[in-house]
């Protein structure tokens, strides 16, 4: 039952059953964060009740841990094991064939937006069940329940209703009193007047023995409002803590040298003048300056270039590229603020905050709604006024009026439309960051992709074994086996069925290649310059194995495509959206992917500010662009796309400026997105719509002082499932 | 409808029993971790509370 080696990116492919859980089972209960000092371990693979089992009794008979508890609906596991990291328990786990990766416990804030969720559904369930008894006695006077007994039922209903919404109402009139103070008028401010004024006629009917008590509307427009706006945290919830569980798998730390001692440290702590080693395969943390030895830096996060570049000592290297084949020590230049990630995640903040001014539907919807209503309520009460002169009677229409309009079906149109939205994103794959993310998306015309890491995957693949004559194979597949470098390990994959030769002495020489002895002769397999290449072709990644005494063979390498990106780019041209490629990368490599995935329009050799530049251009002459990129290099162009995508591999930087982060490898559902949120912007306007209707029918009657209470609880009950079944079709 | 003094009361208290009964299992975490929960009834392991002795 476990799933050994799944791929922690793919990780919602790792079981179909798990993928299906809807989001309402993610419920409020996100935290687990645990007491301090709890090791938190994410677990992409675990699925079923033998993985829980696997999981918690192997960790609880290592030694030195305490308890272990699993939470299936994140996948992680809270380790309480004082004295020990997650270097110790992550072999463990591992050994028997769970994938885990620490979590940084500072960057999991759960718990903080948990008591939040709680909070919300206790008020939910409070007027609940407070709806339900008030209607039991309601159900009674609306059935013809005359005078002492109306009495009762009213005072019995007011000392069940007042208490509710005094205590499930505190959200709107708390977000209500802010919006006024700030001098707005949103969507809370009728509705905190509506439940007050609701109460208070209410009340006053009651002592004066009426024959009308709203208490049953009120209580009711607290559940479906609080409904609402439960629907629309849990959205936010979901969402925040997938990415902050992507962003807490980046543990910062650096391995400072302290007196020729090995010490790890926070990042943050670096000091320019400090000397940093750096492993291979490890991703560089501050800019700085080779100190010693040699090595390929992988700098296409930065740049988008695919091929590795040599360092050597003198070199600078920036924070955010790899180390491949070397270990180094470097002297830092510049880190934290100063860095130029941290420059770069500037920029980015600059960006985002022109995207923060984007005004969703329903904030527009709540800014035309506010006056009207309260301009209708004032308008209802002026006339009846003039027309009766009766204080109490003029009262009670405008209080009618401001029950029926109150916005229970707008409310629910836009949170109900988008948790399904997002809810069937997220089983394909892709967690939508950002709250108007859907609406934007909607509105794309313009798709722009980067080439390394997000149309490729970032990984170089043999062309073709031709060039290779068969006696040389068994020597390329031991001397590429004996390397890191992303050149000898694609060589070593397309070789796996070839017995390597036996060879001596082997040894890599960082930024050059590896050099063995066969038979006596040396054989090297590296940069053409070391070998002895006459060929030194610039163009395409190529390697070149040379046997002392014989020929130098070229090897070409192409990078392979994401799975899905023909037919995503395929269905992006076929519904009529124009599709850009954008790279960093030379000529020669971009025009191989563009004439593969049928892209007419590209650009090579782009630099960050000339990819966010064709970003603002296209935006300028009208036109919605969507970025997809995953580079550092990317970032700015993500930032000032209208609507922006990043693989889960990517970055930290360009995950945090994207709207929407693609947790599986497959770039398909990226097509498939903006199709649904082009169904789901349709479903909201529908909402609209509805609740809208509702009101011009029931309006009429409130104002003409015909509406009964009966009236209200019909026509609000009615909007609100109408509302949220019409979400429901999404699915 | 002196039956209504009786009624009354009885609906009230059971409407007030179901919601200490939601803010029991809102209070108790068990919202926590919900599909966990589905999937832990399968398992022989008596991780909530110590294994009663045998017989």
């Amino acid at each position: 039952m476990t799933d050994i080696g799944v791929d922690h990116q793919a990780r919602l492919s790792a079981c179909p059953a798990c993928d299906a859980a809807p989001l309402a089972q993610r419920m409020a209960g996100v935290a687990d964060a645990g007491a301090a000092g709890d090791l938190i371990l994410s677990l992409p693979g675990i699925h079923c009740a033998a993985c829980i089992t696997d999981v918690e009794r192997t960790l609880g008979a290592t030694p030195g841990v305490r308890a272990a508890r699993v939470n299936l609906t994140l996948r992680r596991v809270t380790v309480d094991a004082p004295g020990m990291t997650a270097d110790d328990l992550i072999p463990v786990l591992d050994g028997i064939g769970y994938e885990a990766h620490e979590l940084d416990p500072s960057a999991l804030t759960a718990s903080a937006a948990d008591r939040q969720g709680r909070d919300i559904l206790m008020r939910i369930g409070v007027s609940g069940f407070a709806m339900m008894n008030v209607m039991i006695l309601s159900v009674a006077v609306w059935s013809g329940a005359e005078a002492a007994t109306r009495e009762m039922f009213h005072w019995i209903s007011a000392a069940i209703a007042l208490p509710t919404v005094a205590f499930a109402g505190q959200p709107f009139f708390a977000s209500a009193l802010r919006a006024l103070r700030a001098g707005r008028l949103g969507m809370d401010v009728p509705i905190s007047l509506a439940l007050i004024l609701a109460s208070a006629v209410s009340l006053y009917e009651t002592i004066l023995q009426g024959r009308h008590a709203y208490f049953d509307a009120a209580v009711m427009l607290c559940f479906f409002l609080l409904v609402g706006r439960y629907l629309d945290y849990r959205t936010r919830a979901v969402a925040r803590s997938a990415a902050e569980e992507l962003s807490a798998l980046e543990v910062p730390r650096a391995i400072l040298l302290r007196d020729g001692a090995e010490v790890p440290t926070p990042v943050a702590d670096l000091r320019p003048g400090d000397l940093i080693l750096v492993r291979p395969g490890a991703r560089i943390a501050a800019d700085g300056i080779v100190e010693r030895g040699s090595s390929d830096i992988d700098r296409s996060a930065l740049t988008g270039e695919s091929i590795p570049v040599a360092a050597s000592p003198g070199i600078g290297l920036t924070a955010g590229e790899v180390n491949l084949t070397g270990p180094l020590t470097l002297r830092v230049t510049a880190a934290g603020r100063d860095s130029s990630l941290a420059r770069l995640t500037a920029l980015v903040a600059s960006a985002e905050s022109a995207r923060g001014r984007y005004t969703s539907v329903a904030d527009r919807m709540s800014r035309a709604y506010a006056p009207a209503v309260h301009v209708l309520a004032l308008a209802s009460f002026g006339f009846w006024l003039w027309r009766t002169g009766d204080a109490r009677v003029a009262v009670n229409v405008a209080a009618a009026v401001l029950i029926i309009t109150c916005p229970c079906a707008l409310g629910l149109a836009v949170p109900a439309v988008v948790t399904a939205a997002s809810g069937r994103l997220f089983r394909r794959g892709l967690l939508i960051k950002n709250a108007t993310a859907l609406e934007r998306l909607a509105e794309i015309d313009t798709v722009i992709f980067d080439k390394t890491g997000t149309l490729t995957m970032g990984m170089p693949r043999l062309k073709s074994l031709d060039p290779l004559p068969p006696d040389l194979r068994a020597i390329a597949a031991a001397l590429a086996g004996g390397s890191a470098h992303p050149l000898s390990q694609s060589l070593a994959a397309a070789l796996a069925a070839v017995a390597p030769a036996q060879l001596d002495d082997l040894r890599e020489l960082p930024g050059h290649g590896v050099e063995a002895r066969w038979q006596g002769r040396r054989v090297r397999l590296g940069r053409a310059e070391w070998v002895g290449a006459d060929d030194v072709r610039a163009e395409g990644a190529a390697t070149w194995l040379a046997v002392d005494g014989g020929p130098v063979i070229r090897l070409d390498f192409d990078d392979r495509l994401r799975p899905g990106a023909e037919d995503c780019v395929a269905a992006l041209q076929r519904s009529g959206r124009q599709v850009l490629l954008l790279s960093g990368d030379n000529s020669a490599a971009v025009a191989d992917i563009a004439g593969r995935l049928g892209i007419a329009n590209w650009q090579s050799g782009m630099t960050p500010g000339e990819k966010a530049a064709t970003v603002a251009e296209l935006s300028g002459g009208g036109r919605r662009v969507l970025m997809v990129g995953d580079g550092l290099n990317d970032t700015a162009a993500l930032a000032a796309a209208h609507a922006s995508i990043s693989p889960a591999s990517a970055l930290d930087a360009a995950r945090v400026a994207s709207d929407v982060v693609l947790m599986g490898n497959d770039l398909a559902p990226v097509a498939d997105a903006l199709e649904l949120a082009r169904r789901a912007r349709r479903r909201i306007h529908e909402n609209f719509g509805l609740s809208i209707a509702y009101n011009v029918v029931a309006v009429p009657f409130a104002m003409m002082g015909l509406a009964t209470p009966l009236l209200a609880a019909l026509a609000m009950s009615a909007s609100s499932l109408s509302v949220t079944l019409n979400a429901l079709r999404l699915r | 409808m002196e039956v209504l003094i009786i009624l009354i009361p009885v609906s009230l208290g059971l409407g007030g029993l179901g919601l200490v009964a939601f803010l029991w299992t809102l209070r108790s975490r068990q919202y926590e971790d919900p599909r966990g929960d589905a999937e832990r009834i399968l398992s022989d392991e008596w991780d909530d509370r110590p294994k009663p002795p045998p017989g």
